[in-house]
């Protein structure tokens, strides 16, 4: 018996060592140690036998069968291992081979400028106004201090729809819109983004563009809240260390008025072609609201000051991102738009 | 305008470098765009606004160095020799038009010899871009340089014999040559000066062909008159014809500056043509003109500048500009001079006392009160619309007037509501002349502009107004959000080459609506004459109509010269605000497995989607909780006229587990239902 035990003993050794596959193995399992296995039959034969041999055996037996299982495990451990690095080897993908080309979009670069711009001066606590595309002469030129005949109305060369109606100019009319909603309020801090129209058209003029335009009012607003405002907002839109100036100019709808300069984004102020020369870039045009536009408001000049500005998305653009031609925001070329 | 600084230092000392100068200058508010070094001078380019016009004359731009400076400013002397003869016996001035003629003042110089003015005057004036002609005629163009007063002579001799300047409106019909040899068809707004019987000059604008100075013009009838401003501006405009006069009356000039310059034209005259002055001026002057008193107060210059000036500084500023100031408790009385028509408040002082400061010099400070910013709901809401469509479409932004031509090639009918568009009455073209009233046809555009330069595969969409006709006074205006797609998702090794159809473009509404809340839309199949009949839909929910997709016409692609097919949608971007969900609180998740049963019937051809899976809904309890058509399949083994559509159910319970038996009754109930309202046969 103990020789026969010994004698499967060493021929699963030998099925062991070469067994290369789980099925081999399981084979393995089966004849030894299943149901009707040969260690199983072995077990079940020894109820004929004496207590001592009975014993003896048994306990043989049952080591033996317990060893071999071990045994079995551990190379079906082995085996598995080798089976699954065999698998994930044949796997083996080309990573370089590009992703599935989901189709993507973008926000159009101004659309990208303008929320920049947005997110600043909301940051300074201002609120956002909107008005018609399609205004009126009056909220247009009118109660901005623009009469008829008067000749700032050359510096806007305008689109008529008819005598009292026109294609805003510029996003000025919605400053006095908001001032009639919400006088005597205060304080008034807004912007006021959006599509203007002038009758102009050639590599530095589109008859369509985009504004955002800011009014703040208060009880004591001066044209030094003016310079810090716009001097944070542009520090913040270009870079920190950028040097900014102040000049006067004119605008009827602000007095005093002023034009903000930025030392040139593109030479740092050395002077180059972008900035003709000069070091300094035109930025925006703003002022110290004037009387008058505070009186059309529904405002007390003499209790409410406030300051005014207006800029040009597209100059801020183009600026930002190196683009040097006006048209090519409104000519929509997909080779243009997927590089934002 | 050029400026030359060797003219300017006739009547101020400058110390300054010519860059300096145009610095200082700059920073004061005569903005100087560039300097140029020109044959031992330097020429400013002057930027003016359109508020200085009065700095186009030299002695007023060194009126303004002499303010920055501190020096004294030199105005040249007149001395004039008279003869003994009476002006008024050689003319008479009338003006039958004052509201246009606030003044008119002429001279006489008798026996004058033409020939050219000497070369430091031609000099001077091509330095300002203006061609030397005669001794005579630069005269009167160095006197305008110099004062910014324009002049005009006339050959005293083609004059009337009536020898009367008058000065009124243009007669209907009136026709006249001016100086640039064109002739003119004058309009009844026009003013003109007439010798009673012709025109003469196009007043303020260009003298007559009529009574130039020629070489043998003898006697020389000097013209220094004020025209206004925006009549000049009016005709100009009208004749299109600019003229260095009619620049500076545009701009506005000083009616008080008409003898000054009179005087120191005849004085040069003489002094480089011979001959004698007539004594005496004929001067009109019914539109007078007196100083504004503009009160000033100091506090109110701190208050709205948020400097800490004192009254002194202040006072100091005002002087070095030649102002008149009469103290006063807490203010000064400023006298404006006539030559500033662009200061006539209390904030335009506090300009010219600001920039006389400096900009520079004045504090950064921010608003000291408080307000809460942010964006309103429906500015977060278009910003989260965008942010959807920008993952899968690139935005466009397209001009807001198009060319009419453009309705007809998206086969709008006649009568549509869509072709009562708004003109422009000025348009830059005709393809620029109408206010849309869809994006459709500047998105099929785009795509057409797109294929043309062989970018393929193009995925657009676009948010902006469209302008309707209302009763009010303005057109009304609605925000669209269209979109439009072409082609197929990117060429790639993958092999699955997505189309990009109706349904990719319906996906991409989907997830909108998702993103938004809105759950209860419906695709409705309809018809509008741009979009393939048979493959359009109205996209309801709520009763509410939000808009229409559809793949383009074969017919309109072909009018865009577009090679593929296209599908587009354009929704109201109102009404999906009015529609957006409110973010709601979460479902629970279901403990209980989820049991999911796929079924398959044969449908009739006509029969839509969501027509069958109603049908589903409405004959299983709440425990079947989502159909999904998984398969739609028309050929082989499906009779003519049917298609095979696959569903796949899912059926939870949130309380137990739901069982094997319950799930077969339904699907029976739902296959019994199917067959009675749809005829529809399990396959």
């Amino acid at each position: 018996m103990l020789s026969k035990l010994s004698e499967i003993k060493e021929r699963a050794e030998k099925i062991l060592q070469e067994a290369d596959s789980l099925e081999k193995l399981n084979e393995l399992r089966v004849k030894t140690l299943g149901r009707k296995g040969e260690i199983t039959v072995m077990l079940r034969s020894l109820k004929d036998l004496s207590p001592e041999i009975k014993a003896q055996m048994g306990q043989a037996a049952n080591q033996f069968k317990m060893q071999l299982e071990e045994m079995i495990n551990q190379k079906s451990d082995e085996l598995k291992q080798e089976q699954l690095l065999k698998r994930l080897q044949a796997e083996t993908i080309d990573v370089t081979l590009p992703g599935l080309p989901l189709m993507r979009g973008s926000k159009h670069p101004l659309t990208r400028v303008y929320e920049e711009i947005r997110d600043i001066f909301v940051g300074m606590g201002f609120n956002i106004a909107e008005g018609p595309e399609i205004e009126l002469d009056y909220y247009n030129f009118e109660a901005l201090n623009v009469p008829r005949d008067h000749p700032a109305r050359d510096m806007q060369d305008t689109f008529y729809i008819n005598e009292e109606v026109v294609l805003r100019t510029h996003t000025s009319p919605v400053q006095v819109r908001t001032m009639e909603k919400m006088a005597p309020h205060l304080p008034v801090r807004i912007i006021v983004p959006g599509k203007v129209y002038r009758k102009d058209d050639d590599a530095t003029h589109s008859p369509m563009f985009q504004q955002v335009e800011g009014l703040v009012l208060d009880d004591r607003i001066t044209l030094a809240d003016l310079k810090g405002t716009l001097m944070n907002f542009a520090r913040e839109i270009f870079e920190a260390d950028l040097k900014v100036r102040f000049r006067p100019s004119y605008f009827p709808f602000t007095e005093p008025s002023a034009e903000m300069d930025i030392s040139c984004v593109n030479c740092q102020g050395v002077g180059c072609r972008v900035c003709s020369h000069t070091g300094w870039l035109e930025i925006l045009g703003a002022g110290m609201v004037n009387p008058r536009v505070l009186e059309y408001g529904g405002y007390d000049p003499e209790k409410v000051t406030g300051f005014a500005f207006g800029m040009g998305i597209e100059r801020i653009a183009m600026l930002k991102y190196g683009i040097n031609d006006l048209r090519l925001f409104f000519d929509n070329d997909r080779r243009f738009l997927q590089q934002f | 305008m050029g400026v030359s600084i060797n003219w300017l230092k006739q009547y101020i000392d400058i110390e300054w470098t010519p860059e300096e100068l145009a610095h200082r200058l700059t920073m004061a508010g005569i903005a100087v765009e560039g300097v140029e070094e020109s044959d031992a001078d330097y020429i400013m380019e002057l930027d003016l606004t359109p508020n200085r016009g009065d700095c186009l004359g030299v002695i007023n731009l060194a009126r303004e160095v002499a303010a920055l400076n501190g020096k004294e400013l030199r105005i040249p002397q007149v001395k004039i020799k008279e003869n003994r003869e009476n002006i008024n016996d050689y003319i008479k001035v009338e003006i039958a038009a004052p509201d246009l003629c606030p003044r008119y003042a002429a001279r006489m110089i008798k026996n004058v010899e033409i020939k050219p003015s000497p070369e430091w005057m031609q000099k001077l004036l091509l330095s300002a871009g203006i061609r030397p002609i005669n001794n005579i005629v630069d005269v009167t163009n160095y006197v305008m340089l110099e004062s910014n007063q324009p002049l005009h002579a006339f050959d005293y001799d083609l004059l009337s014999p009536a020898k009367t300047i008058l000065v009124r409106k243009a007669e209907y019909g009136e026709n006249f040559t001016t100086l640039d040899e064109v002739e003119r068809e004058l309009d009844l707004d026009s003013l003109v000066i007439t010798d009673s019987i012709k025109p003469v000059a196009l007043a303020g604008i260009m003298g007559g062909l009529n009574s130039e100075i020629k070489d043998r013009t003898k006697n020389v009838l000097i013209e220094s008159a004020n025209f206004l401003n925006t009549n000049i501006r009016r005709t100009s405009k009208k004749q299109g014809l600019r003229s260095d006069s009619s620049i500076r009356f545009e701009k506005g000039v000083d009616p008080n500056g008409v003898i000054y310059a009179v005087n120191r034209a005849a004085q040069l005259m003489q002094e480089l043509a011979g001959g004698e002055i007539v004594k005496g001026i004929c001067d009109v002057y019914p539109g007078k003109k007196d100083p504004l008193f503009v009160p000033l107060r100091f506090d109110r210059v701190n208050y709205l500048l948020g400097t800490q000036l004192s009254p002194q500084e202040i006072k100091d500023f005002l002087v070095r500009l030649q102002f008149k100031i009469k103290e006063k408790k807490g203010y000064v009385e400023v006298e404006i001079p006539t030559y500033r028509p662009d200061i006539s408040m209390e904030a335009d002082l506090i300009e010219e006392v600001a920039r006389l400061y400096g900009y520079d010099q004045v504090p950064s400070t921010m608003p000291g009160s408080i307000n809460c910013g942010g964006l309103s709901e429906y500015q977060r809401f278009r910003d989260q619309v965008k942010e959807v469509m920008a993952a899968y479409l690139y935005e466009v932004i397209n001009y807001s007037f198009i060319s009419p031509g453009l309705y007809d090639r998206i086969m709008l009918p006649a009568d549509s509501y869509l072709r009562n568009y708004i003109r422009l009455a000025n348009p830059l073209s005709e393809e620029q002349s109408v206010m849309r009233t869809l994006l459709l046809p500047g998105l099929l555009e785009n795509v057409s502009k797109n294929l043309a330069r062989r970018n393929q595969n193009l995925n657009f969409f676009e948010m902006g107004a469209v302008f309707y006709p209302a009763p009010e006074r303005l057109p009304r205006e609605v925000l669209k959000l269209g979109a439009i797609v072409a082609g197929r998702v990117e060429l790639n090794w993958l092999k699955n080459e997505v189309p990009m159809d109706f349904y990719y473009l319906k996906g991409i509404v989907e997830i909108l609506f998702h993103e938004l809340g809105i759950r209860d839309y419906t695709f409705v199949a309809a018809e509008k004459p741009y979009f393939h009949p048979g493959r359009t839909a109205r996209i309801m929910c709520r009763g509410e109509e939000i808009g229409f997709m559809g793949e383009v016409h074969p017919l309109v692609l072909e009018n865009f010269d577009i090679g593929e097919k296209a599908c587009a949608f354009e929704l109201d971007v109102n009404t999906l605000f009015k529609l957006k969900g409110k973010k709601s609180m979460v479902e629970q998740i279901a403990k209980y497995p989820a049991i999911q049963r796929d079924i398959a019937v044969l449908l009739k051809e006509e029969t839509k989607a969501s027509e069958a899976i109603k049908v589903i809904k409405d004959s299983a309890s709440e425990l079947l909780q989502e159909v999904i058509v998984f398969d739609i399949y028309t050929g082989e083994q499906v009779p003519e006229g049917y298609k095979s559509a696959a569903f796949r159910l899912t059926f939870q319970s949130m309380e137990r587990t739901l069982k094997e038996k319950e799930i077969n009754s339904l699907i029976d109930r739902i296959l019994a239902s199917l067959d009675q309202e749809l005829k529809a046969r399990l396959r």
